[in-house]
């Protein structure tokens, strides 16, 4: 075997070519052994960039065969039950392509498991990113590029759910009716102007179908290319460990290992995926029939990400609110807007300004490049499993139906037990998760001044026995001093008492206090009794001098 | 420390080698601890043992061939395996799906056993910078730029700017209006919600008589005397718009059929006929069709948000997050006696919105007078 000494003529060649136009060759100096640190939860992101190509693909390959009409014909594919059936060109291109096209139903099933690893893995990125603090500065305008991108695929996401127009998918459609027309002042106008007029038409499909192939992928893969590009720019997190600094990467380069690893990766996500396709079915449209307002289908369940839409739509009290009485007009459906807008708004909109709150709460305006473990921030953390169990009490809810039926619970039991549990269930989470992390921050703690139980039962002298602890491997105690102080404001008072300026007034008297709260060092690593009584313990058991080994 | 502490003490191997939580120790990631030293010329970046990488070399090349090998069973299968019935595409499709799955797999795992066996390992290090620009650069882009927009006039020449900012103003609705015509019946906007106050059930059939109910899917009218079992439930649609799907996003009904001492005071009686009820089927809270009936209890039960109707006593909400009962629509028999409709419903049917009104206290109002 032997080793290259020149670059190959095939490649100089062509690059030559092309560094004499564009002079890529300096961009290339720079970037092809940039640096990627390594962390199992920076793939999580990977995971979706990757289906989004895949949904790229499949979805290309869909449009060829997909009719977005909702012209009425009469089925003649060679699935049988619905031979003759009225039908909407829509649904019957779908099963043309579920029956009709060798590969076809393979295709359609890879998209649609696609989409839904798209939103999971979007959804398990921006958790890591959150609870690791890696939206801070200078993060934050990724950050808000990453809530868009979640926001546009759940959109994608509806929208594409509604082009098979299979019994199923018109419920969903009928629901996004309700919900738009339910919207004060302008419901009925958005209902009229979306649908071409009264509900369903023959219009939604068309237009679901430029929106979703069109519009919204097209802004999906502006946004994913700048997601990318700063990530790029503004180097990768890392994680907090030996010889990692705030100043500095430490991984493997681009070129070879990571873009080998990034390659191999993608082919996983693909494999999952298409192996999915071929084993699980997802979507069984033909079993649905056409769309008909008329008819449903019981335990009509949407895709997962829109679980916690339905959830909240569930679990609402019947509350509507005619304003002006008896005139036409007023009406406020408060059972519709209600659990349409506020779950998706707080969570959104909170996901949006998070990072500028904590830094009007920390007055923290450095940048930060290591990534904070979870436990060092519990407040932050709190805040992120008490959102995430609000979320996830909505989105169990959304399947009562299912939870009743195969639980054997009343139905009714499950929504009232979902109303009180979607307030006190984050109420919870937050104290026990603070709680959690204190307790993590303590064995940080434990470990760090006090060592590792080494299994070493030492006899004393005087008959006293005690377990030799050792020193953490220096990997894991550089991992755990990684751990600084949630910063804060200068919130004290002076000696005469008075605060400092900007948190005098009573915005900025809830600002001291919430910075008191919020930061500061709750569990200093260096605390550990084992160091106030070292040398105590040395005293007691001579043997506790090993230089390695620190005694308890 | 004396000798015999030291035979009985090994605190070294008895370290856990990891704390959970806690990254492994090392780059792990890049493969076991085994490799040669001596090659290692460039700091951060570990060679492979050679004779572990030709071993490697030798698994690589076994998951690349199985790639090779799924990939022309793909091909097989796509010209081998028709479609064209369910049976025959559930056979193409775990054919076709299992040769790209272990295709697409041999690849990925062939190259993760490459970097990580073959390739070397790194732990390279590079600086970062702060993003912020330096301080000169920036006095420079300011400086441009305030000569730059001195240059262009923009400041000085007040009109130009107010004039500029005039004609942007209407240029920027443009879009807007053009989507006016979104709506296809082109009707004016405030029309928009008296369409949705009324059904095809205040319509007359080309005759001029009302129109019949007739059952979903077959088209057959009802004979009020052949719907005789109570506790009975039909699904009923308007007769002549069975396949208007706008239609029957209002106007389709769910019928039932009552013992007379069962009705309640919440439903019309005079809207009934021989204890035969006829509701709007379209849930009240989002629109769903409120599809499923428990006899027992009557009620009415909408599968989408669980909203619960009585169907014995007006349709009232009992559950859920539906505000209000679903109509009732005025029933009554032609000559033949076919259930037929009196005319249209009351109040609108359907989810509410802003200008619905609360029209059953309309209703009742107008009651009240005549």
């Amino acid at each position: 075997m032997s080793e290259l000494k020149a670059t190959p003529k095939a490649i100089a060649g062509p690059s030559n070519f092309l560094d004499e136009r564009l002079g890529g060759a300096n961009f290339l100096k720079r970037n092809l052994r940039k640096i990627f640190p390594d962390h199992w939860s920076f793939l999580l992101g990977e995971i979706a960039l990757y289906s989004f190509v895949i949904l790229l693909l499949t979805g290309t390959f869909l449009t060829l065969w997909f009719k977005p009409s909702m012209m009425e014909v009469a089925y003649d594919g060679s699935y049988a039950p619905l031979k003759g059936v009225m039908m909407s060109e829509a649904y019957a291109s779908s099963l043309e392509i579920s029956f009709d096209v060798r590969g076809g139903l393979l295709m359609r099933q890879m998209h649609h498991w696609a989409a839904l690893l798209f939103v999971a893995g979007m959804t398990v990125h921006m958790l890591r990113v959150f609870f690791t603090g890696a939206y801070r500065k200078p993060r934050e305008i990724n950050w808000i590029i990453g809530v868009l991108l979640l926001t546009l695929a759940l959109a994608e996401g509806l929208t594409g759910y509604s082009l098979p127009d299979d019994l199923l998918s018109g419920a969903g459609l009928r629901i996004t009716e309700g919900v738009a027309i339910s919207l004060p002042l302008v419901g009925t106008y958005i209902t009229f102007f979306l649908f071409g007029g009264e509900y369903p038409g023959e219009d939604v499909i068309s237009r679901f179908y430029s929106l979703h192939i069109l519009l919204i992928p097209g802004i999906l893969l502006a946004l994913v290319t700048a997601h990318m590009v700063l990530m790029w720019v503004q180097k990768h997190t890392q994680m907090p460990g030996k010889g990692r600094t705030n100043q500095n990467v430490v991984g493997a380069p681009f070129y070879p290992a990571f873009m080998a690893k990034a390659g191999a990766y993608f082919l996983f996500t693909l494999g999952v995926i298409s192996g999915l396709a071929t084993f699980t079915q997802i979507n069984p449209i033909w079993l649905f029939g056409p769309y008909t307002p008329a008819d449903i289908s019981a335990g009509s369940q949407p895709d997962w990400y829109m679980g916690f839409l339905e959830g909240s739509l569930r679990l609402m009290p019947p509350w509507e609110i005619n304003l002006f009485g008896t005139a036409n007009a007023g009406t406020l459906p408060l059972s519709v807007i209600i659990p349409a807008l506020v779950p998706m708004g707080i969570i959104m909109t909170g996901l949006a300004l998070y990072p500028f709150l904590e830094r009007w709460v920390t007055g923290d305006n450095r940048e930060h490049h290591i990534a904070d473990r979870p436990r060092n921030n519990p407040h932050r953390t709190s805040i992120g499993i008490a959102a995430m169990t609000f979320y996830g009490v909505l989105w169990l809810l959304g399947a009562n139906d299912e939870i009743a039926a195969n639980f054997h619970v009343s139905l009714n039991h499950t929504t009232y037990a979902g109303r009180v549990l979607v307030f006190v269930g984050p109420a919870l989470a937050y104290l026990i998760t603070y709680r959690i992390c204190l307790g993590l921050q303590r064995s940080d703690q434990a470990i760090v001044s006090h060592g590792v139980e080494s299994g070493v039962i030492k006899r004393l002298p005087h008959g006293e026995f005690i377990e030799v602890h050792t020193p953490p491997s220096e990997d894991i105690e550089a991992h755990m001093r990684g751990k600084e102080p949630v910063p804060m404001l200068p919130v004290d008072e002076d000696s005469s008492g008075i605060p400092p300026k900007g948190m005098r007034g009573p915005l900025g008297k809830l600002r001291g206090r919430m910075s008191r709260a919020y930061g500061g060092e709750k569990i200093p690593l260096d605390d550990g009794h084992g160091h106030e009584h070292e040398d105590e313990h040395a005293a007691i058991g001579s043997g506790g001098s090993d230089d390695r080994s620190i005694t308890h | 420390m004396t000798d015999n502490e030291h035979e009985i003490e090994q605190p070294d191997e008895r370290v856990p080698k990891r704390v959970i939580g806690t990254p492994a120790p090392g780059t792990s990631m890049l493969g076991t601890a085994e490799t040669t030293e001596a090659d290692q010329d460039v700091p951060g970046v570990t060679l492979q043992d050679p004779v572990k990488a030709r071993k490697a070399e030798k698994i690589v090349a076994l998951c690349f061939t199985i790639t090779f090998l799924a990939a022309i069973a793909f091909i097989i299968s796509y010209v081998y395996f028709q479609v064209g019935s369910p049976e025959a595409t559930g056979t193409s499709n775990l054919a076709l799906g299992s040769s790209l799955t272990i295709a697409i797999l041999g690849l990925a795992v062939g190259i993760v056993i490459w970097v990580r066996q073959i390739m070397p390992k790194y732990s390279l290090i590079q600086e970062r910078h702060t993003m912020a620009s330096d301080e000169a650069d920036r006095d420079v882009v300011a400086e441009t730029f305030v000569r730059g927009a001195n240059e262009s006039g923009f400041v000085k020449h007040k009109l130009l700017r107010r004039t500029l900012l005039l004609a942007a103003a209407p240029l920027g609705l443009v879009p807007l209006v053009l989507l006016r015509d979104l709506d296809n019946s082109r009707m004016p906007g405030a029309r928009f919600n008296k369409e949705l106050r009324h059904t095809v059930w205040g319509t007359k059939t080309k005759e001029g008589k009302p129109l019949r109910l007739v059952v979903e899917g077959t088209g057959q009218p009802i004979r009020a005397a052949d719907f005789n079992s109570p506790g009975g439930i039909l699904s009923v649609v308007p007769e002549g718009y069975q396949h208007d799907l706008n239609a029957l996003a209002k106007a389709t009904l769910i019928l039932i059929k009552f013992r007379p001492e069962e009705i309640k005071s919440g439903t019309r009686l005079n809207w009934t006929h021989d204890g035969i009820v006829a509701y709007s089927k379209i849930c009240t809270h989002v629109g769903c069709p409120a599809a499923l009936y428990e006899q027992n209890t009557h009620h009415i039960l909408c599968p989408c948000h669980q909203s619960t109707f009585d169907a014995a006593d007006g349709a009232k909400v009992i559950f859920g997050p539906a505000a209000r009962p679903l109509p009732q629509l005025p029933i009554t028999v032609d000559a033949e006696g076919y259930l037929i409709a009196q005319g249209d419903f009351e109040v609108p049917v359907g989810p509410s919105y802003w200008e619905r009104g609360d029209a059953e206290a309309a209703a009742r109002e107008k009651g009240g007078q005549a």
